[in-house]
C-alpha cells in the first residue's frame, strides 16, 4: 500500500524516486523514498506519490466548517472548544477539533455534548454567514475550473484534468495553491482528496483531516479499498450493511472477490454498484452545480406555537428572508411552498401556484398565510415546532411580479417593498421593519 | 311514462342539455337527464348543481310520467340512430329501466327515479328584462377570452355584468380580466335592467349560453337575483348560480391619460404578430413592438431557436418607444375587433396599454406589457 499522507510519511518498499510537492512552499522535486521533508523549506507536510502529477479529480472538504468560520470571526475562541448548535432541543451541527477531543461529535444531542465538554463555547449557527463563506470558497474553486460540483455548503468535487498547461502545473500543484489561498484570503482550512474518480477522491479527503492532502492512485486503488469496511462505500447505509452482514460480507475485500454478475444477481442494481465501487471503478462525471430549484427559509421555535398571530409573525419574517435571497440571486418562484411541523406529525407541506412568478415577501406571505390558516383549521389545537416558507419553480426575475389589472393595489405594495429594500441596502437590515414583524 | 318522438327533435334537445352534465361524476344522479312527459310535451333537464338547463320538445305522450337516464349514453344512442327514425321512450313495469326502441333497434338503460333528481331551488328573481340575442352574443364574444382560469382568484372566473350610468346614458356593461388583460364592453341599458345587481357569471355558464345564442334568434329574457341568473330562450331555460365574490375595482386600472396614439390595420397587425411569434418559445411569447414615426417593427427573439422581424406601416406621431406584449394576448384582442383599424393608446413600456376598436366605440381592451 502506498498512500501518501501529509503528516505520517508512509514507508515505500519500492526503491524508485517519486515526484514530490510541498504544500507549504510549493517546491516541486523528485525524491528518494527515505526523504520525507521538503528539500527547500524542510516542511514535514511534503506530499510524495508516484501518480502525484497525473491525478486530477479532487474532493475539497472544509475542516469543521461552521466552527472554523466562528473562530475566524472571533479569535478569542481559537483555543477553546467550540460547538455550533442551538436551541434547547438542538443537536450539535459542527464542533471544532478541540471539542472533538472531548468526545463531542456532530448530530450529538446538545445536552449530551455540554455534559461531555462543559467548557465548550456554544455558538448559535448563523447559516447566512456560512453560506456566504461557502460561496467564497466555491468562487475560488471556480477560478481554477468551471467543473465544480458542490455536494453541500462546505464540500465539492472539482475536475482539474487537462488544466496543466492553463495553470502551469499539475492539478496537485493548483490544488495546493488553492488551499493556501483559502487559508490566507478566507481564513479557514480545508482538506483535499485527490484521485482518479469521484468515489475515491471523496474517500481520500477524509483520510487525514484537518489540513489534509491525501492521494489514492490507480496503482493502490484495489489494495486500499480492500482494507475498508463495506460501510465506506458510497450509498451503503445501515440497511445494506445489515443485508451484506447476513451474507457474511463485512469488508470490501470480500466484495472484490465476488464476481460482478453474481453481486448484481444477489443485490440487483445496488449489487452492480457495489462490484464497481469495491474495485474503485466510478465513471460518474463531475457536473457543475445546476441552479437551485427552490429557495426557502424555515425556523424551529423555542416553544411550540399554535397561535395564528404568533405563527404569522414568524411567517412574515421568513417570507422577507426568502424574498431577500430571491432578489439577491435575481430569481423569482412560480410556486409558494409552506412547510409546518408538529411534534407528533410528520412535516406538512402545502403549495400554491402563482399566475406570475414572484420575488416579493408580500406575495409569499399572503399565499403562505392563507395556506397556514387552512392547516390550522385542519389541525385545531395542534402546536407546531417549525414553520418554513419558500418558492420553487425558479425563473429569471425578468417576468416577476408584473402589475396586475385585477389587483390595483399591487403596484403600490410592490413599490413599498422596493423602497424598504433600498433603505435596508443603505442602512442595514434592521433599519426598517413592517408593523407585522414586531 | 311512454312517449314517441322524432329522432332529430330529441337529438337537438339532448345535445343542448347533455353539455351541462359533467363527464366524471361522483354522484350518479348527476350523470342523468330528467325526462318528463306530459301534455304533449317532453321536457329534458340536466344539472351539475351549478347550472340547470331545461328544454321542452313536442312529443306524442302515450302515458305521462317521468324518469332519469344517463345523459351522455342516451345522447350517444340517439345520435347513432338513423335519420328520420321515430323513437319510443318507455319505462318498464318496475320503473328501474328505460326502454328505447327505434325501428328494429332496442336499448334498455339503467334508470333512476325522478325523485332522486336534484331540482334547483326556484328563487324569486326580482329583475327581469329582455335583450336582442345579437347584443348578448356581442357582450360575451368580446369579453370571454379575458376570463381568468386561476382558481385561487375565483372572483375572476367569470364575466362581471352590471349596470351603470356613463355621461347620462344608462349602460349594461360586461367586464372580464385575468390580471394580464381586461375587456370591457358596453351596450345601451335594456328597459327593466336598471335595478339589476352587479353579478359575476361563471365561465361554464358563459360557454353554455354562448352555444345557445349561436342557434337562437330574436330576444333572450334574463332574470337576475343576487345569487342566480336565468336565461330564457324560446324552448330552453338555463338557470345558473352566480360567483359569490367581489369583482375588483377595474375602473382604477383603465388608463385615462395615455397620450401616444398608434393607429394600425387590425388584420395585417394580427397576421404579423402571428408570423413573428412562430419562433417564440412556449414559455415566453413576448413580441417586441418598436415604434417610430409611422412605422412599427415587430420582433421576437428566442435564444433556443433564433429571431424574427417584421415591419408594418402605421399611423404614429409620438416619440419613438419600445414595448413588449404577450403574442397570444395581442391576437386574442385583435380577434375580437369589428373594425378594420384599431387604436393603441400607450404611455410607456411598463404601463397598461389601451386598445380601442375603431368601429365599435363601446368596446375597450387593456393590456399589460411584458418586459422584453
Amino acid at each position: 500500500m502506498t498512500i501518501s499522507q501529509d503528516k505520517s510519511a508512509t514507508t515505500d518498499d519500492r526503491p524508485a524516486t517519486q515526484p514530490a510537492l510541498c504544500p507549504d512552499c510549493l517546491n516541486s522535486s523528485t525524491l528518494e523514498p527515505h526523504e520525507t521533508r521538503c528539500p527547500s523549506c524542510h516542511s514535514p507536510r511534503l506530499i510524495k506519490h508516484d501518480e502525484l502529477l497525473q491525478l486530477g479529480v479532487a474532493h475539497l472538504d472544509c475542516d469543521a466548517f461552521y466552527a472554523a468560520v466562528e473562530k475566524r470571526d472571533n479569535p478569542e475562541l481559537n483555543d477553546k472548544p467550540v460547538i455550533i448548535g442551538g436551541g434547547r432541543r438542538g443537536v450539535v451541527s459542527t464542533c471544532c477539533y478541540i471539542a472533538r477531543i472531548h468526545g463531542v461529535h456532530s448530530a450529538m444531542p446538545m445536552f449530551q455534548a455540554t455534559k461531555a465538554c462543559p467548557d465548550a463555547v456554544i455558538v448559535k449557527p448563523d447559516m447566512e454567514k456560512y453560506g456566504r463563506v461557502g460561496r467564497e470558497v466555491r468562487d475560488l474553486m471556480r477560478e481554477l475550473t468551471p467543473l465544480v460540483e458542490p455536494l453541500s455548503i462546505d464540500e465539492a468535487f472539482m475536475d482539474l484534468r487537462g488544466t496543466e498547461r492553463l495553470h502551469g502545473g499539475a492539478p496537485a500543484e493548483s490544488l495546493m495553491r488553492l488551499v493556501n489561498r483559502i487559508e490566507n484570503e478566507i481564513g479557514i482550512t480545508v482538506s483535499i482528496g485527490l484521485s482518479h474518480n469521484k468515489f475515491l477522491a471523496k474517500l481520500a479527503s477524509d483520510l487525514n483531516k484537518p489540513r489534509g492532502f491525501s492521494i489514492i492512485g490507480e496503482a493502490e486503488t484495489l489494495d486500499f479499498l480492500a482494507t475498508l469496511p463495506v460501510g465506506a462505500i458510497w450509498g451503503v447505509g445501515k440497511a445494506m450493511q445489515a443485508r451484506l452482514a447476513r451474507d457474511g460480507i463485512r469488508h470490501v475485500a470480500q466484495l472484490q472477490k465476488i464476481d460482478e454478475s453474481e453481486l448484481a444477481r444477489r443485490y440487483d442494481s445496488m449489487g452492480l454498484r457495489l462490484a464497481r465501487l469495491a474495485r474503485g471503478q466510478d465513471s460518474r462525471k463531475i457536473v457543475p452545480s445546476t441552479a437551485a430549484k427552490s429557495i426557502s427559509s424555515e425556523t424551529t421555535f423555542n416553544e411550540d406555537l399554535s397561535d395564528a398571530k404568533a405563527l404569522e409573525k414568524h411567517l412574515w419574517w421568513l417570507a422577507e428572508k426568502t424574498a431577500k435571497r430571491c432578489k439577491s440571486k435575481g430569481v423569482a418562484g412560480k410556486t409558494v411552498v409552506l412547510k409546518m411541523k408538529a411534534d407528533r406529525l410528520s412535516s406538512l407541506t402545502r403549495n400554491v401556484s402563482l399566475p406570475d412568478p414572484t420575488q416579493l415577501a408580500d406575495v409569499m406571505f399572503d399565499k403562505g398565510r392563507s395556506m397556514m390558516r387552512q392547516v390550522l383549521k385542519e389541525h385545531p389545537e395542534q402546536k407546531f415546532r417549525l414553520i418554513g416558507i419558500g418558492v420553487s419553480g425558479l425563473v429569471d426575475d425578468q417576468l416577476a411580479d408584473p402589475l396586475d389589472l385585477a389587483d390595483p393595489d399591487k403596484g403600490r405594495r410592490k413599490a413599498a417593498e422596493q423602497a424598504m429594500d433600498s433603505l435596508r441596502h443603505k442602512f442595514g437590515d434592521s433599519s426598517i421593519k413592517k408593523g407585522r414583524s414586531l | 311514462m311512454k312517449t314517441i318522438i322524432e329522432r332529430s327533435d330529441l337529438l337537438k334537445a339532448l345535445n343542448h342539455v347533455q353539455s351541462v352534465v359533467e363527464r366524471r361524476n361522483t354522484i350518479p344522479i348527476l350523470s342523468n337527464v330528467l325526462l318528463e312527459a306530459d301534455n304533449g310535451v317532453l321536457s329534458l333537464t340536466a344539472t351539475d348543481l351549478e347550472i340547470e338547463m331545461r328544454e321542452r320538445v313536442e312529443a306524442e305522450i302515450v302515458q305521462p310520467g317521468a324518469i332519469t337516464a344517463p345523459a351522455h349514453m342516451l345522447y350517444d344512442i340517439v345520435r347513432k340512430l338513423p335519420d328520420g327514425a321515430q323513437v319510443e321512450l318507455a319505462t318498464d313495469e318496475t320503473g328501474g329501466r328505460l326502454n328505447l326502441v327505434a325501428g328494429k333497434s332496442a336499448f334498455t338503460l339503467q334508470a333512476l327515479p325522478r325523485e332522486d333528481f336534484p331540482a334547483m331551488a326556484q328563487d324569486e328573481m326580482p329583475v327581469a328584462f329582455a335583450l336582442p340575442v345579437g347584443d348578448l352574443r356581442r357582450l360575451i364574444d368580446k369579453t370571454r377570452f379575458a376570463i381568468s382560469v386561476e382558481e385561487t382568484r375565483y372572483y375572476l372566473n367569470g364575466i362581471y355584468l352590471h349596470v351603470l350610468e356613463d355621461g347620462g346614458s344608462p349602460l349594461l356593461r360586461a367586464v372580464a380580466t385575468d390580471g394580464h388583460r381586461l375587456a370591457r364592453v358596453d351596450m345601451a341599458q335594456p328597459v327593466g335592467a336598471d335595478a339589476m345587481p352587479a353579478v359575476i357569471i361563471p365561465r361554464k355558464t358563459v360557454g353554455e349560453v354562448q352555444k345557445l345564442l349561436e342557434e337562437a334568434e330574436g330576444e333572450v329574457s334574463l332574470q337576475v337575483s343576487d345569487t342566480k341568473i336565468n336565461f330564457a330562450f324560446a324552448e330552453i331555460v338555463l338557470t345558473s348560480k352566480l360567483i359569490d365574490g367581489k369583482f375588483p375595482d377595474y375602473t382604477r386600472v383603465i388608463p385615462s391619460d395615455n397620450d401616444k396614439m398608434l393607429k394600425l390595420d387590425a388584420k395585417s397587425f394580427a397576421q404579423s404578430v402571428d408570423r413573428v411569434s412562430a419562433i417564440s418559445s412556449e414559455k415566453s411569447r413576448a413580441v417586441k413592438l418598436a415604434l417610430d414615426k409611422d412605422s412599427l417593427a415587430l420582433s421576437v427573439s428566442n435564444p433556443d431557436s433564433g429571431s424574427a422581424n417584421d415591419e408594418l406601416s402605421v399611423s404614429y406621431g409620438a416619440d419613438a418607444m419600445e414595448i413588449g406584449f404577450n403574442a397570444r394576448y395581442l391576437m386574442d384582442i385583435t380577434g375580437q375587433l369589428d373594425g378594420e383599424t384599431a387604436t393603441f393608446e400607450l404611455a410607456d413600456s411598463g404601463s397598461p396599454t389601451l386598445v380601442r376598436d375603431d368601429e365599435d366605440g363601446q368596446a375597450l381592451y387593456v393590456l399589460m406589457p411584458m418586459r422584453v
